[in-house]
């Protein structure tokens, strides 16, 4: 249980890290080190190198502008969970938040190193998701833009070259009269979430629906948004109808078995949460 | 053997050492320092046993490397009593309310209810079973921890 020998690197620039990720061979770049870290003990990862990103100041911080958001990759989860400004903007965060692993593991844990293990039942890109957030990459050719909806390219797989770092997330917070929620539901208190639901539901004076987006984890390799139903519930009102449509279109995706629940379990969690969550986020917009 | 020289404090003691790299927090608080009151259960992050305070978050030793807290201020079980061996208020609870069975998730406990008090003076029942969801005990002797956390919460408030 202890990790294998690696050569340690600690830049503190992200350019040094870039550069020593494009010229070591065997790499791995170490971020909050909560999952990379119980690999490295089980050694499921034999690197030769291990570039640690935590000493680079330039990718953490949350930056708040009116409502545009910008959060750099290294920022722990536990000071997007505190950070006052964001839970006014988006309090889905915080929320989402409190059922990420445990205190002790979001003191280390970091929005980019979520983002980028992309476990299938992570809360954050969910979250991320929801917000059609733009991910941000350097790579030596420069930066680029991935959209959340094309982050994951496969199981544990995001849409990031070898040699690319991701350096941060940015995204809107809605405005006007909204109501958000997330929920799941795990084994345990701080598990991998079995099926979560993130829901944000903007309601217009006479309390139909303006703007609706939902977003689940745990039922595929990555996040999957219920765009069709996010769509036909613009300008209804959120009844028993449109929760109903909303958990029949969460039914229709198949999520797959593994240890811990069987897909047909998933596809049952996924249509009573996204339910529950709608439901919940509508109320707290009418407040 | 890729090694590093690191500077940290470590219960209020400088401390300098020659570390390999690849050695966790934990590994170097308990064969280094010979600080062995931090605890190994699981080594992968799920039990909390090996709880340390960086900086004063609680924080998994087992899950940083030692490298990694080259120039912060770790503070271990050993380092919660007063120097002259007065526990905490907390230590005193759990002694009082019988807060530890076999006593190897105890630091662990210890290590997180003290950050967890520091932020949090007037916690709920819930709130504590939530602060400690992430520590283990397998004696399963959650009642009295609660309790203990609960108790030592009103003695830092100055309830008696």
């Amino acid at each position: 249980m202890k990790p294998p020998p690696f050569k340690y690197h600690d830049p503190r620039t992200l350019g040094d890290a870039l550069q020593l990720l494009g010229s070591l061979e065997n790499a791995k770049l170490l971020a909050g080190g909560q999952s990379l870290a119980p690999m490295l003990n089980f050694r499921y990862l034999l690197p030769d190198h291990l570039i640690d990103l935590n000493r680079i100041e330039e990718l953490s911080g949350i930056r708040v502008d009116g409502c545009r958001i910008t959060v750099g990759a290294m920022t722990r989860q536990r000071a997007l969970e505190r950070d006052e400004a964001l839970a006014r903007l988006c309090p889905i965060v915080r929320e989402a938040l409190r059922e990420v692993g445990h205190v002790q593991t979001r003191n280390r844990g970091t929005l980019g190193g979520s983002l980028s293990h992309l476990d299938p039942a992570a809360e954050l890109p969910g979250v991320m998701a929801l917000y059609d957030s733009a991910i941000e990459l350097s790579g030596p050719k420069g930066t680029r833009t991935v959209k959340s909806a094309d982050w994951g390219r496969g199981y544990m797989t995001p849409n990031l070259e070898p040699d690319e770092i991701l350096t941060a997330v940015r995204w809107e917070a809605w405005e006007g009269r909204h109501g958000h929620a997330f929920v799941e539901f795990a084994r345990r208190r701080g598990d991998f979430a079995i099926v979560g639901v993130g829901c944000l539901v903007a309601l217009d004076s006479a309390n139909r629906v303006q703007r609706a987006a939902i977003s689940l984890v745990g039922v595929a390799y990555s996040p999957v948004r219920l765009s069709v139903c996010e769509r036909t519930l613009v300008g209804k009102p959120i009844d028993d109808k449109a929760l109903e449509a909303a958990a029949a279109e969460a039914r229709k995706i198949e999520p797959k078995s593994d240890l811990y629940a069987s897909g047909a379990y998933r596809q049952r969690l996924a249509g009573v949460l996204t339910a529950r969550a709608l439901k919940m986020a509508h109320e707290r917009a009418r407040g | 053997m890729d090694k590093r020289s690191i500077r940290l404090t470590v219960n209020g003691q400088r401390v300098t050492r020659e570390v390999e790299t690849r050695t966790h927090l934990a590994d170097f608080l308990r064969h280094e320092l010979r600080l062995t009151g931090t605890h190994l259960g699981c080594e992968h992050g799920v039990c909390g046993a090996c709880t340390v305070l960086v900086d004063g978050d609680a924080v998994r030793s087992c899950l940083m490397l030692a490298v990694q807290a080259d120039g912060r201020e770790v503070v271990t079980t050993e380092g919660l009593a007063a120097p002259d061996g007065t526990l905490s208020a907390l230590q005193q609870a759990f002694w009082e309310k019988h807060g530890l069975q076999c006593g190897f998730c105890t630091p662990g406990m210890l290590t997180t209810l003290t950050a967890f008090l520091r932020e949090n003076p007037d916690p709920t029942e819930g709130e504590v079973r939530d602060a400690i969801s992430g520590n283990l005990c397998r004696c399963t002797g959650y009642a009295n921890i609660v309790a203990a956390a609960l108790d030592a919460a009103q003695r830092l408030r100055g309830g008696r």
